[in-house]
């Protein structure tokens, strides 16, 4: 395989060389392979001989490159999957995991220490990746005028407000209106769902606005449009008082204040507790889960207009929901969290981190339990959940008996559809409420015959 | 700040003649007026010196990030008819993308020094080689590098939680002014008649 490896090369970039250089290069090369044992501790051997005119093995890895690709970490042949776009980014901190994660440049230090690094950096894996990563990449290594370009602000609002995230901000509070036990009103249901929308974009780009330098160190989040500079900072805030402002005064004015309140104290939890409280402390984790509890009680409220136990149970799904998500999520990204000064349980209270995990994970057959009691489903509503529920335990357990990648993304990938799959059950079993109309006809009937 | 200011426009009148480098270096020393950089800053400088802008463009510029801090550093424009608020927010834009750089620079050296004397000092502890007998480093798995996260993280709370008290100081103070220096300029526009710069 190494012999193969070095003829192949010497076919293809190095006969590429002209001149005296590529004749020269070309004649080693070809002795060498010649000479070349097959195996790997032989082309070791003949690195440290050689060292200088080692060419090949800058050259074998390049082909290593191609072939073989990094998975988080884990090495692997297969292509990495195609990403989903739209129930890819969910939480508010976990915009990317299913995006392509560009391999960070590991940055060696400059002076002293005698980190071996062969050639540049470890380039991004190329074989998968989307259009606008691409771009993204080769146009970080220009120098670039900061003029608002017109027709990319369309994109760059959407990627400023975490579109994705937005969008299933909007779908649990949806269900929350569903799951109310009033009649389905279609114009609250827009202005509910409208007023939660422009609230949740608001919050995005606050958080967006007040992370800029620690975006740009972590991989994930370094595409980000004020990272790039597509928009200046005050553009950014702009673009959040334009949607904030008409966000909670829709709701506040078209559905009712107890909506808007809560819209603007999401707004606030998040870009005012959870985003600071990120770096100073663990609680983000749960400030954060409350922030993603809020929109289920909002879409119930909205159709309500009364904090009832159902929207605490909505919200109570979604509160434990978050903790196998994020922990699952945040598990993998240690390093860059540790090195962004990020304070997260995964990194700085592990077992506290799987733990936690699972005990939401179970709770939330406890709380799906509930629902029926409580009178938002029937009782088929425990028992059709019970699968989704013991399956995304089982991760969890498998999580914190043994957390290794592996799990950790297992976990995190099974957290992305189960949401909806519960929501869509908890929709399905919904108790019906007996029709008044019926009444009156019946007593007539009766008062006829 | 007039010597800065008649300066740029004394230097900026014979740019024309003299072309762009001449613009590129005058922004360059302009900016410069108020710091004097350790050594991350002046590699920065000199990143940032290699490039220079057309002399036509009116906007700022902003460049790939950098090596050591993965910022990107920005090249501000200096309009000719720049008011004292504007100066002073190009100023504090600067001194504040230059104070970050520095932190993160730190901090970015600081972590991955820290990372490999880890490494290397359990793998001394087991009795391991920095590299295996096929030439392949060690690593240590997640658990032992856990326990290295975490202790980079308390070390250096205090030193992070007031770079953060600082970072939103900053960003805000940063933000009022461009707002302010916004809305002059569309009062200069409307209210002038004459084209802002």
């Amino acid at each position: 395989m190494p012999v193969l490896c070095l003829r192949n090369m010497y076919k293809t970039p190095c006969s590429r060389l002209t001149g005296l250089l590529g004749t020269t290069v070309n004649k080693q090369l070809s002795a060498r392979a010649a000479k070349c044992p097959l195996s790997s501790r032989g082309l070791t051997q003949l690195r440290s001989t050689h060292p200088k005119e080692w060419l090949t093995f800058q050259q074998l890895r390049f082909l290593k490159r191609q072939y073989v690709v990094r998975h988080s970490g884990a090495l692997g042949q297969r292509p990495r999957p195609k990403q989903e776009p739209v129930s890819a980014a969910l939480e508010d901190r976990g915009d990317v995991m299913l995006q392509q994660v560009q391999q960070i440049p590991t940055i060696k230090s400059v002076a002293g220490l005698a980190v071996p690094a062969p050639g540049a950096k470890p380039p991004p894996d190329l074989s998968n990746e989307p259009e606008a990563d691409r771009l993204a990449r080769i146009e970080a290594r220009q120098w670039k005028e900061l003029k608002v370009d017109y027709s990319e602000l369309p994109d760059v609002y959407a990627r400023l407000s975490k579109i994705n995230l937005t969008a299933l901000v909007v779908t649990t509070a949806a269900a929350g209106f569903a799951m109310a036990p009033v009649p389905f009103d279609p114009y609250l249901f827009l202005y509910a769902s409208l007023g939660t929308g422009l609230c949740s974009c608001t919050a995005n780009s606050i958080n967006q606005y007040f992370e800029v330098p620690f975006d740009s160190n972590m991989n994930r989040t370094k595409n980000r449009p004020l990272v790039r500079g597509q928009i200046s900072p005050l553009h950014a805030v702009s673009f959040a008082l334009a949607c904030g402002i008409p966000g909670v005064a829709l709701l506040t004015l078209a559905v009712n204040p107890l909506t808007g309140l809560l819209g603007a104290l999401n707004i606030v939890l998040y870009t005012s507790c959870y985003t600071p409280l990120k770096r100073l402390s663990i609680t983000n984790t749960w400030m954060g889960a409350v922030v993603g509890a809020i929109p289920p009680i909002m879409g119930w409220t909205a159709a309500t207009g009364s904090l009832d136990a159902g929207a605490l149970l909505m919200g109570g799904l979604l509160y434990s929901w978050q903790f196998p998500h994020f922990n699952a999520l945040s598990w993998n990204l240690r390093e860059d969290y540790s090195r962004g000064g990020y304070r997260m349980m995964s990194v700085t209270h592990p077992d506290m981190c799987r733990r936690v995990a699972l005990r939401h994970s179970l709770g939330l057959i406890g709380l799906s339990s509930l629902a029926p009691v409580v009178g938002i489903t029937t009782w088929t509503f425990p028992l059709v959940s019970l699968p989704i529920n013991l399956y995304i335990s089982y991760l969890a357990f498998r999580f914190y008996r043994n957390a290794d990648r592996q799990n950790a993304r297992k976990l995190f990938f099974c957290s992305l559809w189960h949401l909806p799959m519960l929501l869509l059950l908890a929709l399905t079993c919904k108790t019906r409420r007996t029709e008044p109309e019926a009444l009156p006809a019946s007593s007539s009937l009766s008062v006829l015959s | 700040m007039n010597v800065s200011a008649t300066g740029s426009l004394l230097i900026r009148s014979q740019c024309r003649y003299h072309g762009r480098n001449v613009l590129s270096l005058v922004n360059f020393t302009c900016s410069r007026l108020h710091n004097t950089g350790p050594a991350p800053k002046q590699a920065k400088e000199t990143e940032r010196a290699r490039f220079s802008p057309s002399s036509g463009s009116k906007h700022d510029w902003i460049g790939p990030p950098d090596r050591l801090s993965n910022l990107r550093p920005i090249i501000y424009h200096i309009p000719e008819n720049e008011t004292p608020q504007e100066r002073r927010l190009r100023h504090l834009r600067q001194e504040t993308e230059d104070w970050n750089h520095q932190f993160w620079t730190n901090q970015n050296i600081t972590f991955n020094r820290e990372k490999e004397e880890y490494i290397l000092a359990q793998l001394k502890a087991k009795g391991l080689a920095e590299r295996d007998e096929n030439g392949k480093k060690h690593t240590l798995n997640s658990e032992q590098m856990a326990v290295f996260y975490k202790d980079f993280l308390d070390q250096n709370y205090k030193r992070h939680s007031s770079y953060n008290r600082e970072w939103y100081r900053r960003n805000f103070t940063i933000t009022l002014l461009m707002a302010r220096v916004a809305l002059l300029r569309a009062w200069r526009r409307l209210g002038g008649g004459r084209p802002a710069a």
